[in-house]
């Protein structure tokens, strides 16, 4: 599920607390937020004098003070500090509002005497009826809770899996798969129709890797460990996956390899899909696997690829083997200011035609770059904001680059030593081309902190009557400009035609260079104050440009996923014969729909 | 039918149009000169690059589009790649414009100084300008004047410079080319020429659609273009031309700018410059190749009062809203963009129905002046009288309680009409038929057409030197100039003359009939007229609206009854299409009866026209106006297009025409209300 917010550089920015031990997350919500963005301890605000701060110490930005976010978050927006709209209940969760659990006795009966544990509690369950919408967040901001589990059940490998399967096909309960709980589709969301009793099966107990193989750099792992658990248990033996998506500090193995998961170095490592070598499957019908783990096959189609992206439609993934690569020995960040983004993207686009990518490349628009430079921490030492400015005099005057035009590329390489100054230097070679001039390190890094900050940030937003989202596509090179641009403009426009009474946030980043295109990723927030039904006008105006994306030749999704929110573009996305395709493999493989959580088809 | 009757008419009445400023007032009040040194800064496209006129041809030249069509030529051709890319740069140099400002404020020097002997005054509606500056600042615009006058572009080039507007670049024909100087004065004042033909050339249509896109994608100016395609010499809206505007519209579709804005403009002229030559151009005379000394010559003769021009900015059209829910862009998701290719059916009938919508959007926001009501009033009674054997003229106390009606009814229908109120309507009346004294006589009272003999002829009676033919053809003359008037009030009464005349000829007045006649009516016409492809269902409606909401019709349970007072209002619609409905008649009859075998598409003109004089000089047909060779052309189109008329290709038999006879028989009775409209012919057609 990689949706961007969330901790991008896990491992190298932020300092891990001493990480809970594994039995905490059984009851996540002690640690997480149950109607908001990460964990329950870090959240902006802005203090008694006006200035944002970031509370908690998990993240580098914890304990400081933003000066610059007040004024960009007014001026943006059109917000005011004045007018809030705090959640509506409290940070307690009200039991009383959730329905109550609908039992599968039989099932329960015999659930409990394989000794798995399993809960009804309304907590528990609410927890796991959602993902990050923007929909899913507003509603449980305000008290407000559809149709829940009715019940979670947590096997501790991939044995209790089977069982629960088998289980849930002989009473006909109706089984949803829980990862990390980052969805941005929709998926996590129980069909309102579904009569059954739904279980939500909480892959959380199944998080140990069960063994490394250094000779053929493989490591095998349960599918329930989160992104920075299994980097970090990985790192102790000096390896790594590299697989970093924007969420991986909560996302799931299995949840990647569900929604086809993109990292943000798969120019080094690859995306979901090139490092998974062996994955392992329950499904109604039993077990699927394959029996090798030869790198490659001529098999026929790959089955692989009907699980990758089958959204738990199909099954529970429960063990994946995975490619490792040893720990990158150097890592150093870097950042290009482009006159403009224009500029930006044709600089890019030279950059994947010589293939020569650093492990991640990503541009960020002017509004984006403006963002950032709201982010700015306040700095004890006089000396670095005075190096700051001249950089920026530097920057805006000498060079002729226009402030309200400028663009910022970040980056990140890695690899030996010699290798990544070498590489570097290509890097910033290309870039000259195209006008842009290198902007340091810090800028580099702190770009790269925008993305897991992000999320968090749309909490302090929904305080004060902003909502806003992001999502992504995949598009051409030859088209990215003008997907850019387009899909920027519908949005204001159906804003305007809607009625939103002040401009919104629009603006976008290239987050993902490939051969033959880029991935390309869509900010979008407003002011909803003088709207009655503020979320049903943004998912208008998501849905309007998720249009004209698709008519401008931009994907359905890079890597998000489909879920229950996109569902009504498969068939024109696929074509009929491929949706057929899909769902003659769903009618075998979950004749009665157990997998019943309605995403994809 | 029925499944239609959701829709909803406006009330034309409540259609609301801006307030006009004379601009030529202060150009009588101030100096000329300042005004064309005047600082000039206007208001450009948000997104602009600016880029010089040069630098826009190296653009065009290094497009991936024009790259690619140079590879296939090359390829076809065996020719050297660099002499295919000499070839198109030569294209483009031939094509290019070289707008500058310099030439820009001599026309405006001087164009004021021709504007004020010309007209009263130049009268533009100026909100219409400021929603145009706010539409050039916010995506690339295109112009759509209606072109009825050589003057059209110059006119529009001098309003946007007086309103600080951003400057055109405009599709002008090739022979305006061949005007030495004038050529090079208008190319740079921005116009840029296009052949005017250039069927099968590859090249030169990459090269040509390259250059306006990239103009229009970069914001670079406002592209104009005539959606007619050439000068209206009837004053009726011409069918539609699509090739430039397929080319506007496709950087939209391609997803290349965010939206393209069109603005269809109004231009009334109160006196048509060309007036008498358009009608000798109709009648056979061949049009004068435009040369320079005959532009100054025409000037020179044609100083005298022309009335005022009113030229309507109307509200800009965005093809985004246009193609919403009608065009699937993704269907350009698997081709490259660069790669030319035929628009789809659906994007042509898409490309056709905006075409349609904007000549409408122009038609609707012409000012009507009080003579135009009255040509149609002359017309009429002139053609009543000749019925009659009279004296083909009016009492004016007459006329004027008709034009008084006519006022009433054109408004009611929702008429851009400028009748002056201030005024008694006889006042209004006279100083309307003074200003067009080339056309109507006064004398003792009494009202007639100007024919240049004086008193009537009887058709047969030879008449001093003149022949019956010349005679015949110098009343011609005056008959369609008039026509040219009256043809510009067509469009406000179309649709119920349509329905009209459709109650005239159907075999009962039972809904449904009436409806196959209207239908049969409507399709025969839509070469003639401006009539949206696929909208009879709506049309009838409206005609239906106007007529039972004038009281001039009721419709009893599904029959029609025509009410007291609307005897007069049908009989009024009827005789205005009458010359049309006789026209095609006459047609249909020459082709019949008369037409040799072997006959051509291109003898087809010269030879109905004789088939025509001779019988009105015979008497068996009245109606001198069907001597137009626009009708005729309309009706050969309309018969071709039904098929009962076929154009033979290729071979030495190329563009012989031939005739099924028993199909335009049935035509021509079905036309002359002698066969009923059956439903199968409907159906088929």
């Amino acid at each position: 599920c990689g949706r961007q917010p969330g901790s991008i550089v896990g491992v190298h920015v932020h300092c891990y607390p001493n990480l809970c031990p594994y039995l905490f997350f059984f009851h996540r919500q002690e640690i997480m937020k149950w109607n908001g963005w990460g964990y329950s301890d870090s959240r902006f605000f802005f203090n008694k004098k006006g200035q944002a701060e970031f509370t908690g110490r998990r993240y580098r930005l914890s304990g400081l003070i933003i000066p610059g976010l007040k004024d960009w978050f007014e001026s943006t927006f059109g917000a005011s500090l004045q007018h809030k709209t705090p959640a509506t209940v409290s940070p307690i969760l009200n039991s009383s509002a959730v329905q109550p659990p609908t039992l599968n006795e039989a099932f329960v009966e015999e659930l409990k005497s394989t000794g798995i544990p399993l809960s009804h509690d309304a907590e528990d369950r609410v927890f796991r009826a959602h993902g990050h919408c923007l929909h899913e967040i507003f509603a449980l901001r305000e008290g407000k809770f559809g149709r829940v589990p009715d019940m979670v059940v947590w096997p501790n490998c991939h044995n209790d899996v089977v069982k629960i399967v088998e289980l849930a096909c002989k009473h006909n309960v109706c089984l949803i798969p829980y990862g990390g709980g980052t969805s941005v589709s929709s998926a996590l969301e129980c069909p309102p129709e579904e009569t059954r009793s739904i279980v939500s099966l909480d892959t959380s107990q199944m998080n140990r890797i069960l063994w490394i193989d250094e000779k053929n750099l493989t490591a095998h792992v349960e599918a329930g460990i989160v992104g920075q658990d299994l980097e970090r248990l990985l790192n102790e033996s000096g390896y790594c996956t590299g697989h970093e998506p924007d969420s991986m500090e909560f996302s799931s193995l299995g949840g990647w390899v569900a929604t086809r998961a993109s990292g943000m170095k798969k120019n080094v490592y690859g995306n979901i899909e090139d490092l998974v070598v062996h994955v392992k499957m329950v499904t109604p019908q039993g077990v699927i696997e394959k029996s090798c783990q030869g790198p490659r096959m001529s098999t026929g189609p790959d089955v692989h690829h009907f699980i990758m992206g089958s959204e738990g439609t199909l099954g529970v993934v429960t063990e994946v083997t995975m490619k490792i690569r040893p720990m990158p020995e150097y890592q150093k960040y870097g950042s290009v200011v482009f006159p403009n983004f224009e500029q930006g993207v044709a600089c890019l686009r030279e950059v994947a035609r010589q293939r020569c990518a650093p492990a991640s490349i990503r541009l960020m628009d002017n509004e984006q770059f403006k963002f950032g430079h709201a982010l700015k921490p306040q700095v004890s030492s006089i000396f670095t904001s005075f190096l700051d400015g001249l950089k920026k005099f530097y920057i805006t005057k000498f060079k002729g680059f226009d402030p309200n035009r400028l663009c910022v590329a970040t980056l990140l390489f890695e690899g030996d030593r010699e290798k990544v100054l070498q590489h570097e230097k290509q890097v910033y070679d290309i870039a000259a081309k195209f006008g842009g001039l290198a902007a340091g390190e810090d800028n580099g890094q702190r770009g790269y902190m925008l993305t897991f900050v992000i999320a968090y940030l749309r909490d302090l937003g929904m305080d004060y009557y902003v909502i806003g989202e992001s999502f992504e596509t995949s598009v051409p090179w030859d088209r990215v400009l003008d997907i850019c641009r387009n899909v920027k403009a519908r949005i204001i426009r159906e804003c305007k035609d809607k009625g939103v009474q002040f401009s919104p946030l629009s603006t976008c980043r290239v987050t993902q260079t490939y051969d033959a295109g880029a991935c390309v990723y869509f900010y979008f927030a407003f002011n909803y104050r003088g709207l009655s039904d503020p979320v049903h006008v943004y998912e208008q105006v998501e849905h309007a440009a998720r249009e004209e994306i698709l008519a401008n030749g931009g994907s359905l999704s890079h890597h998000h996923g489909v879920g229950k929110l996109r569902k009504e573009w498969m068939r024109d996305t696929i074509s009929k014969v491929g949706m057929g395709m899909l769902k003659s493999v769903k009618d075998y493989v979950d004749p009665n729909n157990i997998f019943g959580n309605r995403n994809l088809l | 039918m029925a499944s239609e009757a959701v829709y909803t008419h406006r009330d034309p009445m409540l259609k609301k149009r801006d307030d006009f400023e004379d601009i030529l007032e202060e150009r009588r009040n101030s100096s000329d000169l300042r005004y064309a040194l005047r600082c000039y800064i206007p208001v450009l496209y948000k997104e602009l690059t600016p880029c010089k006129a040069s630098e826009l041809k190296s653009m065009v030249l290094q497009s991936d589009q024009l790259r690619y069509v140079i590879n296939q030529v090359c390829k076809e051709t065996g020719m050297a790649a660099d002499e295919v890319q000499a070839e198109a740069a030569a294209i483009l140099e031939e094509m290019a414009h070289r707008l500058q400002l310099s030439t820009i404020r001599f026309f405006a020097f001087t164009l004021s100084k021709v504007f004020k002997t010309l007209f009263r005054s130049i009268c533009v509606n100026e909100e219409g300008i400021q929603r145009l500056q706010q539409a050039i600042h916010e995506h690339p615009v295109v112009l759509l004047p209606s072109h009825r006058s050589y003057m059209d572009f110059l006119l529009m080039s001098y309003i946007l410079y007086t309103y600080d507007l951003a400057l055109p670049v405009i599709a002008a024909g090739m022979d305006f080319m061949a005007m030495k100087f004038v050529g090079e004065m208008l190319r740079m004042s921005g116009a840029f020429f296009i052949r005017r033909s250039f069927g099968g050339d590859k090249l030169y249509w990459a090269v040509f659609s390259e250059y306006v896109k990239t103009m229009l994608k970069n914001g670079f100016a406002p592209v104009e273009f005539f959606l007619e395609g050439t000068r209206s010499r009837t004053c009726k809206s011409l069918t539609p031309k699509l090739g430039l505007l397929n080319i506007v519209m496709d950087p939209f579709l391609k997803g290349e700018v965010f939206d393209v804005s069109l603005v269809p403009v109004s231009i009334s002229y109160e006196r048509i410059l060309e007036e008498a030559l358009y009608a000798r151009e109709l009648l056979g005379v061949p049009k004068p190749k435009e040369s320079t000394s005959g532009l100054f010559k025409a000037r020179k003769v044609l100083s005298e009062d022309y009335g005022s021009i009113h030229v309507y900015f109307g509200q800009p059209v965005s093809v985004r809203s246009l193609a919403q829910n009608r065009v699937d862009r993704c269907q350009f998701n698997l081709i490259p963009r660069h790669i030319p290719r035929k628009p789809g059916e659906d994007i042509h009938s898409f490309v056709n129905d905006s075409a349609y919508r904007l000549v409408r959007a122009q038609e609707e926001n012409m000012v009507l002046k009080p003579w135009v009501l009255l040509a149609s009033l002359l017309l009429q009674n002139h053609h009543q009288m000749q019925v009659a054997e009279q004296k083909q003229e009016m009492a004016l106390d007459e006329l004027t309680e008709q034009a008084v009606w006519l006022r009433d009814l054109s408004r009611q229908y929702g008429a851009f009409l400028h009748w002056p109120d201030h005024v008694s309507p006889s006042e209004a009346v006279s100083s309307s038929l003074s200003l067009h004294r080339g056309l109507v006589r006064i004398s003792e009272g009494r009202v007639q057409l100007a024919f240049e003999q004086g008193g009537q002829t009887r058709p047969g009676e030879p008449c001093s030197t003149v022949t019956p033919e010349e005679e015949l053809l110098n009343q011609a003359v005056i008959i369609l100039s008039c026509a040219s008037y009256r043809n510009q009030a067509l469009h406000i009464f179309l649709r119920p003359a349509l329905l009209a005349s459709a109650i005239h000829t159907a075999s009962s007045s039972n809904k449904q009939e009436v409806y196959n006649s209207f239908s049969f009516l409507r399709n025969m016409f839509s070469n003639e007229f401006i009539l949206c492809p696929g909208a009879t269902v709506q049309d009838f409606e409206e005609a239906c609206y106007l007529l039972v909401k004038t009281g001039a019709l009721q419709i009893n349970q599904q029959e029609f009854v025509v009410t007291e007072r609307g005897h007069r209002t049908l009989g009024f619609l009827t005789r205005m299409l009458d010359p049309f409905l006789q026209g095609y008649q006459v047609v249909c009859r020459f082709l019949c009866e008369d037409a040799t075998e072997g006959l051509t598409e291109k003898q087809f003109v010269p030879a109905v026209r004789k088939f025509i004089i001779r019988h009105i000089l015979t008497g068996r047909l009245r109606y001198t106006e069907v001597l137009s060779s626009d009708l005729q052309k309309n009706s050969l189109a309309a018969l071709l297009r039904l098929g009962a008329v076929q154009k033979l290709k290729g071979g030495e038999e190329q563009g012989t025409l031939k005739v099924n006879k028993v199909m335009v028989n049935s035509l021509e009775d079905t036309l002359g209300g002698k066969l009923p409209t059956q439903k199968a012919v409907v159906a088929r057609l």
